[in-house]
């Protein structure tokens, strides 16, 4: 037996000696890497480790004024496939092509590509995306998310607009609401392991999403539905084209419906509303088709405003002093200005008669003399004064601007035309907005739809403002246009628009489109009641009419039916006829 | 026979609880650490979270029981089956290496079996085999252990077992030279040659690291070879390549900061440090239990190998002193190179943490060690 020298204890005490040492190099190591790497590497690492996952908001409701919705949110799935995680590509390509519809070809695509997240199909059914979350197939992930719903379908479709795929508006008051409906956009961050497989276990850090504010209007539903009704019957029983209808408060500019038949379905936006025959046109073609389905011809478009026009010049020239409604006139079924002859509508004239009956008489010779006293200068003056070369400001958008003479290309042929609303162009709102200002006091308002927006538990958050303009016109004149237009209906052109128990205003306009040789017309009609205190104006015009197409004679009795219900329904009685009290 | 028990018994005067004690702790942490690393991906793989975890339970249990029965031999006995032991060695390796007996994992043929089957790693046997014939070579060869022409002999003799190991595991090849080395360190009274040796290594190692580029264009050492130095200086810029886990082993280090995420709490375990509960293991550690927790580990081992010395100086003779720091050679550079090649310290290379990687060979065989040790701790006599 050797013994155990001092020597091997020695050597084995330096051996462990050695190891210390290799020991407290590591610890040094360790502590470089653990305390002042560390923030270096847990960074790295989380950034391996996270993933980003937005959970979209709920886009804000609209509500009209009864608190009716009438633009809401459905939930819809959006499908996506991760490439990492799948299993059976064949399986889920079969199944997500077949379930939703999307050609294998592109489905395969997608499965294929080499990305973190490829969307296969957004705004998928529900009963769909749960039909696919039932198969369980790994690699395929189902989203919830909010899809745009219309509970009305097409009511009121030109004016609500709709939203795309990514939920933000394309028409309409989605896109002019879109900053208060959208809401703001939460984040899961979710941490993955290396298959990039999320963890439940794992804390999450979830920034909530903000719902979108609720917009509230004054569209009333109920009207909307009534005018739209009558708007279908009178475009069906004329063969138009298109008809509209505006109904406003005259006095604030609150819109309680806006109606262009034929509306489009706001759920099936992109399906044409005619039948017209798609096939062999272009993807350019179709759009063009959409786009022009969408116009709302309330206020994308101009027109020629004819007789209703003479609201203006009348207000205009009483305004300014150069006429009165005892001046008499004489009409001898023309007017020569210039070198032209400028035919009234009754080519045998309407003989002597006083402003009051010309404005009755919807008498173009009267007001060819009025502009001409009012002369270029001034015309122009009351253009500006009314606000009509400016917008309105309503709140949709793409609003027309009018389209006017230069004043210093107007001479007195274009003066005579102005007068009696030919040789310009308006849209149907700037007419109705300068009507209402014109028969409210004299004050400018601004055409409007929203009225407040409310976060989702109900608080107000914002209320609109919109103020009232400037005073445009005396208070004296705008009482005496009220006085005038009544009459209009009582006893003139106007006088289909008459109702029993009601006092209301208004004026016709048969406008000739361009150009004059086709014989087409727009025959249009601008009532407003209670005459002495309007509280609703309605405009209505009907695009192309085949046969009559007399604005007193088609335009005007739609305006009485609509009235004949509105005003019951915004409270407004009739007044008890005479003879039985006495 | 009786007789000889009793004297046996009154014999055993001391035994090492303080290295049993650690030496259990150590298996049982590494129980934990192999269950909180392996759950996820097990779970994942064979639909049982507790497949890693129970494979290294039935090893550790054979292990405990291998040990038991070991200590409870009388050292002296190992020396006459340390021949038969290194034949043995030398046959595994040979058969390993050259017949289908030795299984291929990874393209490296490290386990011995039968067709699918694979029974164990090779290398673990041949580092016992190796610790027991050097034991008892120096035992034998005290008187001229000095003469350079028997180190070289004692060098010559383990060089058949080191060089099979070598040519499927240059890790564990490096692991035996240094047992041998320190081993003939011990026993011999000279030191300079030893130093002149460490200082050529390393002067050497210094040489590869600077001139790393120079040495890549003379294509003197292997490319894989070269790759993994490369790594070693960069390992962000090989981040798909090489670099992969030694940079995730490091984001799962830095991660823990001073006291760590919490046990089980790793996010580096699932699945971005690959195979974490193998060679990884102390990433994950430093990443749960945190600076704390991983100097406490380095602390144990310390504490380990500060009780082979106790034992080793206490050793009632040569060959149980040698043996000792056999062992005790194994312990510390396995676990000095582990460490060093999860922080990336040096370049990587395939070494598993003493107790707490997964393994159940290398359990078993590092338990038939413990065994030994603490058979020659029961042999010391207090002489006061």
């Amino acid at each position: 037996m050797v013994p155990n020298y001092t020597y091997h204890r020695f050597k084995t005490l330096l051996v462990f000696a050695i190891c210390l040492a290799g020991f407290g190099i590591l610890v040094g190591r360790l502590g470089y890497l653990m305390l002042f790497q560390s923030a270096h590497y847990t960074a790295l690492a989380e950034e391996l480790h996270e993933r980003e996952r937005s959970i979209k908001a709920a886009r804000g409701r609209i509500y009209d004024a009864n608190g009716v919705v009438i633009a809401d949110n459905r939930t819809v799935c959006t499908v996506s496939v991760i490439h990492s995680q799948i299993r059976d590509a064949e399986e889920v390509i079969g199944v997500l092509s077949e379930k939703l519809g999307v050609e294998e070809e592109t489905v395969r695509k997608k499965v294929e590509k080499v990305s973190s997240r490829e969307i296969i199909k957004s705004n998928v059914d529900k009963s769909v995306g749960d039909a696919i979350r039932a198969c369980d197939l790994s690699g395929v992930k189902v989203d919830e998310d909010y899809k745009r719903y219309y509970p009305f379908g097409s009511l009121a479709s030109k004016v609500l607009g709709f939203t795309g795929g990514d939920n933000q508006g394309i028409i309409g008051l989605e896109v002019i609401y879109e900053e208060y409906l959208k809401g703001q956009d939460g984040m899961i961050l979710t941490q993955t392991d290396a298959r990039g497989v999320e963890i439940d276990a794992a804390a999450e850090d979830r920034i909530e999403p903000v719902e979108g504010n609720s917009l509230y209007l004054s569209l009333d539903v109920n009207i909307q539905k009534y005018v739209e009704q009558e708007a279908k019957k009178v475009m069906e029983q004329k063969q138009a084209k298109q008809v509209s209808v505006i109904v406003m408060n005259p006095k604030n500019g609150e819109i309680m419906a806006m109606v262009n038949v034929p509306e489009f379905d706001l759920n099936d936006p992109f399906t044409l509303n005619t039948d017209v025959d798609t096939t062999g046109l272009s993807e350019e073609e179709i759009q063009d088709l959409r786009n022009r389905m969408w116009r709302n011809s309330c206020m994308n478009d101009t027109y020629e405003p004819g007789s209703t026009f003479k609201i203006i010049t009348a207000a205009a020239g009483l305004e300014e002093g150069v006429v009165s409604l005892t001046d008499t006139f004489s009409c001898p079924g023309y007017r020569v200005v210039e070198d032209r002859r400028i035919h009234c509508h009754k080519v045998a004239g309407h003989g002597a008669e006083t402003f009051l009956q010309g404005v009755m008489n919807s008498c173009n010779p009267v007001f060819i003399e009025v502009g001409l006293r009012l002369g270029t200068a001034n015309m122009c003056k009351y253009f500006r004064q009314f606000g009509l070369l400016n917008r309105t400001g309503i709140d949709l958008p793409g609003e027309a601007s009018t389209i006017m003479h230069k004043e210093e290309n107007m001479g007195e042929v274009e003066l005579a035309t102005v007068s009696f609303g030919q040789s310009f162009q308006i849209t149907p709102i700037q007419l109705i907005t300068t009507a209402s200002s014109i028969i409210n006091g004299g004050i400018r308002v601004t055409p409007h739809f929203a009225v407040e927006t409310r976060n989702s538990d109900g608080t107000v958050i914002n209320k609109f403002d919109w103020d009232k303009g400037e005073r445009i016109l005396s208070e004296e004149t705008s009482e005496t246009m009220r006085h005038v237009l009544e009459q209009v209906v009582a006893e003139g052109t106007g006088h289909k628009a008459y109702l029993e128990g009601y006092r209301i205003g208004g004026k016709t306009a048969t406008s000739e489109k361009l150009p004059r040789s086709e014989n087409k017309y727009i025959s249009s009609f601008l009532g407003f009641a209670p005459a002495d205190d309007p509280q609703v104006i309605a405009l209505i015009t009907i695009d192309e009419p085949e046969g009559i197409y007399y604005g007193g004679t088609i335009a005007a009795p739609v305006v009485a039916e609509i009235f004949d219900n509105i005003l019951p329904y915004l409270g407004i009685e009739r007044e008890e006829i005479a003879p039985e009290e006495e | 026979m009786a007789d000889q028990k009793k004297k046996k018994q009154q014999e055993m005067k001391y035994f090492d609880y303080s290295l049993l004690v650690v030496i259990l702790f150590l298996c049982c942490f590494g129980l934990i650490m192999v269950y909180s690393c392996s759950s996820y991906a097990a779970q994942l793989k064979s639909g049982d979270s507790l497949f890693y975890l129970k494979k290294q339970g039935m090893a550790l249990l054979i292990g405990i029981a291998v040990m038991i029965g070991v200590s409870q031999i009388d050292y002296h006995k190992y020396a006459k089956v340390a021949v038969l032991g290194y034949v043995l060695a030398l046959i595994l390796m040979i058969l390993v290496n050259f017949t289908p007996l030795g299984i291929e994992y990874n393209g490296k043929k490290r386990w011995f079996g039968f067709g699918e089957t694979s029974l164990f790693q090779a290398a673990e046997p041949v580092k016992v085999a190796l610790i027991l014939s050097m034991a008892s070579l120096v035992n034998r060869f005290s008187k001229k252990i000095d003469l350079w022409r028997l180190q070289i002999l004692l060098v010559v003799v383990e060089a058949p077992l080191i060089f099979l190991v070598t040519d499927n595991n240059l890790s564990s090849g490096i692991i035996l030279l240094g047992i041998v080395f320190l081993m003939l360190f011990v026993a011999s009274r000279k030191k300079l040659r030893f130093f002149m040796a460490v200082a050529l290594v390393v002067g050497m190692a210094a040489l590869v690291t600077v001139f790393a580029d120079q040495i890549i264009e003379l294509k003197i050492l292997k490319e894989y070879q070269m790759e993994r130095i490369l790594v070693w200086k960069d390992p962000t810029a090989y981040a798909l390549e090489g670099g992969h886990q030694v940079l995730q082993g490091l984001y799962a280090i830095g991660s823990g900061g001073l006291f760590g995420k919490g046990l089980g709490e790793s996010m580096q375990k699932l699945g971005f440090v690959p195979e974490a509960q193998n060679d990884m293991v102390f990433s994950i550690i430093c990443e749960e239990l945190g600076l704390f927790g991983a100097v406490c580990v380095i602390l144990l081992f310390l504490f380990m190998i500060w009780r082979f010395v106790v034992i080793a100086n206490n050793a009632p003779d040569l060959f149980g002193a040698m043996l000792v720091v056999g062992i005790m050679a194994h312990i510390a550079l396995q676990v000095i190179l582990n460490v060093a090649v999860v922080t990336n310290t040096i370049p990587n290379t395939g070494i598993t943490l003493p107790f707490i990687s997964y393994g159940g060979t290398s359990v078993v065989f590092l338990m038939m060690e413990m065994g030994a040790a603490l058979s020659v701790s029961a042999r010391i006599k207090f002489e006061r």
